[in-house]
């Protein structure tokens, strides 16, 4: 049984940037008037001089950034993720990407996280959007300790990366001590006859679907696939062959997001498998509570175990 | 600034002017407007005002540049050639296939470009990052961007304006290009009249608006405007969409230019004539 995980991700975000911050004085944390959101005034009371907030100007936070960076700076900006990439995506493609410029751009509450910030406030896109940025590292924690370990990859490793997470505590997936790899997905739970393959909050519900299958019969395989940028293209092929039938489950739209990159992944390399994609289909958002969310977008663990169970038959 | 040093920078603004004219005619088109009516401001500071090392482009104590009005990289890259960037012929390549002189810029292939653009309005939120970083370390290096009085127009140069002026970034001197034309026509027709030196005072910044084509005024407001501590500075070039080119001064329409068989014999005639005059310069 799953349990809820023992931090906020906004406070291991904020956290994660205070140690970093007391190693490297070219960190800097960068806001557009949601720092009380995320919880980075506990960054700025720390550290002042490496704090900026820019004010509601999401462009100008991405092209100031950007000359940060140029400077020799590490900008961390933050906001919510429509305001992080589908606002300022010139911005973020040009200044940053096609500049060749650095910094870890998170988007915070995506898709039915955003619950009653509501239709304005939920990007099923956001995914759709980065990942064709060509040098733009994609990525989506399912847990806290996934979180930390993504930020501190993303300063160690540097240039341009996108991460959408939760502000909410996630459900905890992993131990403290968990090691994750750029482009590396993870086998949370193995399987033989159905594979699941889901990031950030759909992993637990993939996992919840999974005990669900079991009592009927299905012993269903679980990927976290935590990088859609890069994407672990072997695992998927692997458990293509292995299981014969994939469903991916994102809080995005199917479009673009890793539906459509594992779908690609497959149809280039020949394998016949059955395949479904769960996720966002042309809606827009909606105001209502993450649960109400996720049954009405149908991507809960009931959803999730009924689409496996129609592919495993 | 002396005479000579005058004279200095008015034959550095000649030769500017006179290998744009040449690189955009050997292309056979181009944005020569924009280009030719920042060859002043160019000289400047690439002649006399800016920290650089030609030898080391990416020298961590320069002084930045950035040139958020990136078409008019056929204006820059003279400048960049005739301090030694790179060799003066590369020119000749301008936006050829396979070039590192591309019309908009790109640092990734241009030694002495400090920022990519041509996506406008992205520049001077740039030239503002990196004014901050110097700030936060400290250092009294400066940081020059010229942005285009059309490309005002775009919403994220004033986000950029408020960011400059509440993060108090007096390390930034911006110039306004005022050539007073932009792609479809003037931009007062099509953005509105804009008496820019003031609205910059209005949201705290040190204004100020010069004659663009003047090496002295341009050289003296930067000198005074770094006099003034606490503010981030503005400079308003009064310039002429395709400066110190009578024929495209007059033109109406002067962003892009593909010369037509009288235009060629014009552009020609101009090229000989700004050859003689630095010829006489340099026998002088």
């Amino acid at each position: 049984m799953l349990k809820e995980g023992t931090k906020e991700i906004r406070q291991v975000y904020v956290d994660t940037l205070i140690n970093l911050a007391a190693k490297d004085k070219n960190i800097v944390v960068m806001e557009a008037d949601l720092a009380a959101s995320i919880g980075t005034v506990k960054f700025k009371e720390k550290y002042p001089d490496q704090f900026v907030n820019c004010g509601i100007m999401e462009a100008q936070m991405v092209g100031a950034a950007a000359g940060l960076s140029l400077a020799g700076k590490r900008p961390f900006l933050h906001t919510f993720a429509t305001f992080a990439t589908r606002r300022p995506y010139d911005q973020i493609f040009i200044s940053l990407g096609y500049a060749r410029l650095g910094a870890t751009i998170l988007g915070s509450d995506p898709g039915v996280c955003a619950e009653h910030n509501g239709g304005t406030h939920m990007p099923f896109e956001d995914i759709a959007l980065m990942r064709t940025i060509p040098n733009c590292t994609v990525a989506e924690p399912s847990d806290e300790y996934m979180m930390k370990a993504l930020i501190e990859m993303s300063y160690e490793k540097g240039g341009l990366w996108y991460i959408r997470a939760q502000r909410k505590k996630a459900m905890q997936i992993y131990t403290e001590n968990e090691k994750f790899e750029l482009g590396k997905a993870k086998v949370v739970k193995d399987g033989k006859d159905v594979c699941i393959i889901a990031s950030g909050i759909c992993v637990s519900d993939a996992l919840q679907a999974a005990s669900l299958l079991e009592k009927k019969g299905i012993d269903a395989a679980v990927i976290d696939m935590f990088m859609i940028d890069p994407l672990d293209k072997d695992i998927i092929l692997k458990y293509a062959k292995s299981c014969g039938q994939i469903l991916t489950v994102e809080n995005h739209f199917i479009v673009n997001g890793l539906g459509s990159a594992a779908a690609e992944v497959i149809a280039e390399s020949g394998t016949g498998v059955k395949f479904k994609r769960l996720g966002v289909d042309k809606r827009y958002g909606q105001t209502g509570s993450l649960n109400f969310l996720k049954k009405e977008y149908g991507i809960d663990a009931e959803s999730i175990a009924a689409a496996a169970e129609g592919l495993a038959k | 600034m002396d005479n000579v040093e005058v004279k200095k920078l008015e034959k550095f603004a000649l030769e500017i002017r006179l290998n744009t004219v040449k690189s955009l005619n050997h292309l056979g088109s181009g944005h020569y407007g924009g280009s030719l009516s920042i060859v002043e401001c160019l000289a400047v500071l690439y002649g006399k005002v800016m920290k650089i090392d030609p030898k080391n482009p990416d020298w961590e104590g320069r002084d930045y540049f950035i040139l958020s009005k990136g078409h008019a990289g056929p204006g820059l890259y003279p400048a960049l050639a005739l301090l030694g960037y790179f060799e003066l012929d590369k020119l000749m390549t301008l936006n050829k296939d396979g070039t590192t002189l591309p019309n908009h810029l790109d640092r990734m292939l241009t030694p002495g470009v400090d920022m990519s653009s041509g996506s406008l309005g992205q520049g001077i939120s740039v030239a503002t990052g990196v004014a901050k970083a110097l700030k936060m370390n400290g250092s009294d290096q400066y940081v020059y961007c010229i942005v285009g009085d059309g490309e005002m127009n775009e919403g994220q140069c004033w986000e950029a304006v408020q960011f400059a002026t509440a993060q108090d970034l007096d390390n930034l001197i911006l110039f306004i290009d005022d050539n007073k034309k932009q792609l479809d026509g003037t931009v007062e027709e099509i953005g509105g009249k804009r008496d820019f030196a003031a609205i910059f005072a209005t949201f705290g910044f040190d204004s100020a608006a010069v004659a663009g084509n003047d090496v002295s005024a341009i050289y003296n407001a930067i000198t005074d405007a770094k006099k003034v501590k606490g503010k981030p500075h503005v400079i308003v070039l009064d310039t002429i969409k395709g400066q110190g080119f009578p024929y495209l001064e007059q033109k109406a329409s002067s962003h892009h230019l593909r010369p037509n068989e009288e235009e060629k014999v014009i552009l020609n005639n101009f090229i000989a004539k700004l050859e003689k005059e630095l010829e006489g310069l340099n026998n002088a």
